[in-house]
């Protein structure tokens, strides 16, 4: 995120670029794409400021349809080119653009440390729980059991969850939306707003390969039922008389687990919903591993609690560091020590 | 280099003078044989010699005591005229227990001298050194000159007034020794006295009592040479050009010819770095100078080192990264996009021994196929190679140089032997360094903007992000001619990929004619090296030039490409030798390129080659 003030407001065009969009048709890429282009005027950037930076994979096309500067990298390494970029120019609004392989596989080590350091950035991670590009494999987000051309049995290892990932890493902004939710730019913008690693876990369709393993909670109808949309000071609350009645989520105090719990006459102060505060990190923990089906999924900033940046304090250092310190370099090599040949002295 | 330790000019107590000395200080990892090298190394300088270190250490860094992979040493040749190795065999070893002695008594040269500490040789340091008996009482150091004595006792006594601990009194013999040293080469003490009150400022009872210990040393060589076969050596300074000199590292002098090339360059440098053996001084080093403009990063693994420089070179600074084997490998996949995305950076490669971890702290030149060849794809990229620790800050600047003009990673090689051996350098003067100032691109050219039009070099332009108007896009996959879009046409990669073997190419432009360093084209034999082969092969070459050995000495800096005149060159040569520690690379990239019958001359033991070798190369090769 920066400070910047916008030289002209921008409309979502002048972030369109003239490039062919090549993603297969219906999928969920076009959808997070235009909400980013829709979400960048309302943040007030200007596009020569603004770099999108992604690895490999169908997600990782993205900077390529943005006009904006923009760097398609190398499979996994996104955060660390990211890490450079910034570190040598603080201006920049930085855009990771990554997919569950990309960021959690192959660059699993990049996006822990990117998190750890709270480098001040935004890292969009497309989860659609299998490898698109390459023909569908199961990814490190497929649930068990994901039948792909590398698992025709069937896969057997247990899933990450990369909200989780991202608080155990250190995250200080943690949040989830879905492609085509309306509350997506809602999710970037506050993504944006905050000042450190916001990380953003986007549940994309691939309508080839995994074609709507979102549905459960992503369809339309019941939606209200299914999906939990997290608002700072507002009670946990979803569903309505459409889905079965309003339900809240509640804190099981002997357990120290979550419940949902049956609102009724809109009295959710005595059905005891917990009201979410995103600076509450305990919470955050039990959100992002909250199991869906039993409960909703957890939409919306789930935790926002900003610390000092990596990039602020790598810059505050290198200041009071050279505070006071004339760069020499003829002195620095002439330092130390030294002795004199006299002229004179036989040359060999 | 003369081996010139002997007897010839003794009269009284006067200094036996000698031309050149190499001095092997060989203890426990734990005993500071690197330190006092290091001191000793500073003592030389200061007497005005000429010389050459090579500190040779076990990776380990506190291995158990006593044993034999736990020996570290440090060599030193010294001398009164031009020192361009660290001495084929040691004149003197100090050996300060039975492993030292076991590990490093076979190199030493016939009649030599050991001083070794008989208070470290009992039964069960002797038992650890593998040694079935006593060496000083079975009669196997019979060809050398001994001289054992109980130094641990006599350093007991010199720091008694302190009232140390044993242990900690002990730590004061490698000064005692030093002060043996220190008289032996008719020394001055001051300077490192000076050392110790000012690393020991903390702390004056270490100090004092270092000091004793350096003292009581010197004291003792004053007094056993009136009575014993201690002798006392003067060396005189070698003739040197005059100005300010100071002793230098490779791993330093990289660092300050890496700040001179972004000065020259006019950016600010970016260093991306992870710890490894022996290339982590770099990053030490450059750490400690915020001030130049220099950002240093230490990332989470090799990959992020080196993609956090490039990330940094697309924002506009220069990147920097380094690493040694085992980390170029890993970086592999990304200079590979800094190839695509035509970014300047500069890539440090301190090789040591392989495959796979192999020597960490060995040296070796076994990386020029990966410096060279080793990335998927056409992939070409500029590689040049230091021949010395002083040659190291004018690489660097080379490098720094070649990246910015030509919008290119480029591969610096050294090794770990360059890279911790120390040698005098003339403090070089910076105004004899012509600038080559980095413009960007800020505006729409005239003809319209193409991120990946060229200019008479082929170089594209460099536009930092955060310029207005010239948006655009970079990345991995091929690029379109001139406007750098995503292009998978036939026609398109052929060209892109003539394009940018063709830029390379053309930094064969700026780079001087391969020069002959000693003898002229056309000689019988060339030596043709690089890196740090460089001193063995020059002294090998200047004894058998003596000889009247019609030889030429032949050392490349720019490996890729090289410069236009090798092919002419080379094939005036009836015969050619390549000495490299590997098993032939340069060799290979010789025949490939020039089709000349280029002989291999190879050692991969982990040690540098000996003048000796080269000489026995060059004898059987004619």
């Amino acid at each position: 995120m920066n400070d910047m003030t916008p030289v002209k407001a921008t409309t979502p065009k002048d972030w369109e670029t003239d490039q062919e969009v090549r993603w297969c048709p219906g999928c969920g890429d076009y959808a997070i794409l235009k909400a980013v282009q829709r979400t960048m005027p309302e943040i007030g950037g200007t596009p020569e400021n603004t770099v999108f930076i992604s690895g490999i994979g169908c997600s990782s096309r993205f900077p390529y349809y943005m006009e904006t500067y923009g760097f398609h990298t190398i499979h996994g390494r996104a955060p660390a080119v990211a890490t450079g970029v910034k570190l040598a120019n603080p201006d920049l609004d930085v855009w990771i653009i990554t997919g569950d392989g990309d960021a959690l596989s192959i660059g699993g080590n990049h996006t822990m440390h990117l998190l750890r350091r709270n480098l001040d950035c935004q890292i969009m991670l497309f989860n659609n729980e299998i490898y698109g590009l390459t023909k569908g494999q199961y990814s490190p987000t497929s649930r068990v059991g994901t039948n792909s051309p590398s698992t025709p049995y069937g896969s057997v290892d247990r899933p990450a969850t990369p909200c989780a990932f991202a608080l155990g890493s250190g995250a200080r902004f943690v949040a989830r939306g879905f492609d085509v939710s309306k509350n997506l730019p809602e999710v970037l913008k506050a993504a944006h707003a905050h000042r450190g690693a916001a990380f953003i876990e986007i549940f994309q369709n691939c309508i080839v390969y995994n074609k709507d393993v979102f549905e459960d909670f992503a369809a339309p109808k019941g939606a209200d039922g299914h999906q939990l949309w997290l608002r700072n000071g507002e009670p946990m609350l979803f569903g309505s008389d459409k889905s079965g009645g309003t339900k809240g989520i509640a804190l099981d105090r002997v357990g120290l687990t979550l419940k949902v719990v049956d609102v009724v006459d809109g009295d959710w102060q005595s059905a005891g919903v917990i009201v979410h505060d995103v600076t509450n990190r305990s919470l955050a923990h039990m959100l992002v591993e909250m199991p869906f089906g039993e409960f909703p999924m957890a939409l919306g900033v789930l935790y926002d609690d900003p610390r000092p940046t990596f990039n602020d304090a790598v810059i505050a250092q290198n200041e009071t560091a050279s505070a006071g310190k004339t760069p020499d370099l003829g002195k620095l090599l002439a330092k130390g020590q030294t002795w004199t040949v006299e002229e004179g002295h036989p040359e060999t | 280099m003369a081996t010139a330790f002997k007897d010839e000019h003794t009269s009284g107590h006067t200094p036996v003078q000698s031309d050149a000395v190499v001095v092997r200080f060989a203890g426990d990892s734990g005993d500071g044989m690197q330190l006092t090298g290091g001191q000793f190394t500073l003592s030389s300088a200061l007497a005005g010699n000429d010389f050459a270190t090579f500190p040779d250490f076990p990776a380990e860094i506190r291995a158990p005591i006593g044993t034999l992979f736990g020996v570290s040493a440090f060599q030193i040749n010294f001398g009164s005229s031009a020192i361009d190795t660290a001495g084929d065999q040691p004149d003197v070893l100090i050996a300060m227990n039975p492993a030292a002695l076991k590990t490093n008594v076979g190199s030493l040269r016939e009649g030599g001298l050991i001083i070794a500490d008989t208070g470290e040789f009992n039964q069960r340091n002797l038992d650890k050194a593998k040694y079935s008996s006593n060496p000083f009482e079975d009669g196997s150091l019979a060809k050398w000159q001994v001289l054992a004595f109980d130094i641990s006792a006599l350093t007991l006594e010199a720091v008694k007034p302190f009232g140390m601990g044993n242990k900690d009194a002990l730590r004061c013999k490698n000064m005692w020794t030093l002060g043996l040293a220190l008289w032996m080469f008719d020394r001055d003490r001051q300077p490192i006295i000076d050392w110790l009150n000012a690393k020991f400022a903390k702390n004056q009872v270490l100090a004092d009592a270092n000091i004793a210990a350096l003292n009581a040393g010197h004291a003792y060589g004053e007094t056993a040479e009136l009575a014993g076969p201690l002798k006392q050596y003067h060396v005189d300074a070698a003739p040197a050009p005059a100005g300010l000199y100071r002793t230098v590292t490779g791993a330093e002098s990289i660092s300050y010819g890496l700040v001179a090339g972004a000065q020259l360059a006019g950016l600010k440098m970016f260093f991306g770095g992870y710890p490894i053996t022996p290339a982590s001084a770099i990053l030490h080093h450059l750490s400690r100078l915020k001030e130049y403009g220099i950002t240093t990063f230490q990332a989470e693994d090799e990959i992020a080192a080196i993609c956090s420089a490039i990330g940094a070179s697309y924002a506009g600074q220069l990147g920097v990264t380094s690493s040694s084997g085992p980390g170029i490998a890993l970086k592999g996949e990304a200079m590979g996009l800094a190839i695509m995305t035509e970014l300047p950076l500069v890539i440090v490669n301190s090789q040591r021994g392989g495959p796979s971890t192999g020597l960490p702290t060995k040296t070796e030149q076994s990386d020029l196929y990966q410096a060279v060849y080793g990335r998927n794809g056409d992939a070409p990229m500029p590689v040049i190679a230091a021949r010395s620790p002083v040659d190291c800050f004018d690489c660097a600047v080379e490098a720094v140089r070649i990246a910015v003009e030509y919008m290119t990673p480029v591969m610096l090689l050294t090794d770990g032997y360059i890279a911790n051996a120390a040698e005098p350098w003339l403090v070089p003067d910076l105004a004899e360094y012509k600038p080559f100032p980095v413009e960007f691109l800020e505006s729409v050219p005239e003809d319209g903007f193409k991120p990946y039009a060229r200019d008479h070099k082929l170089k594209r332009p460099w536009v930092k992000p955060g310029t207005p108007g010239l948006l655009h896009r970079i990345g991995g996959i091929e690029k379109e001619v001139d406007t750098g879009h995503i292009n998978y046409a036939p026609a398109n990669h052929q060209a892109m990929t003539d394009i940018r073997s063709a830029k390379v190419n053309n930094v064969a432009d700026s780079i001087p004619d391969q020069i002959v360093e000693q003898g002229a084209s056309g000689a019988k034999l060339a030596v043709v090296g690089w890196g740090s082969t460089y001193g063995p092969i020059k002294q090998a070459v200047r004894r058998k030039r003596a000889e009247g050995v019609d030889v030429a000495h032949v050392h490349i800096r720019h490996i890729w490409p090289m410069p236009k005149n090798m092919a002419e060159l080379l094939k005036s040569f009836d015969k050619v030798i390549v000495p490299e520690m590997n098993t032939g690379q340069l060799k290979t990239i010789l025949r490939d390129q020039f089709l000349v019958d280029a002989k291999p001359v190879n050692k991969v033991s982990g040690q540098p080659f000996t003048i000796a070798e080269i000489e026995a190369a060059i004898e059987s090769a004619l």
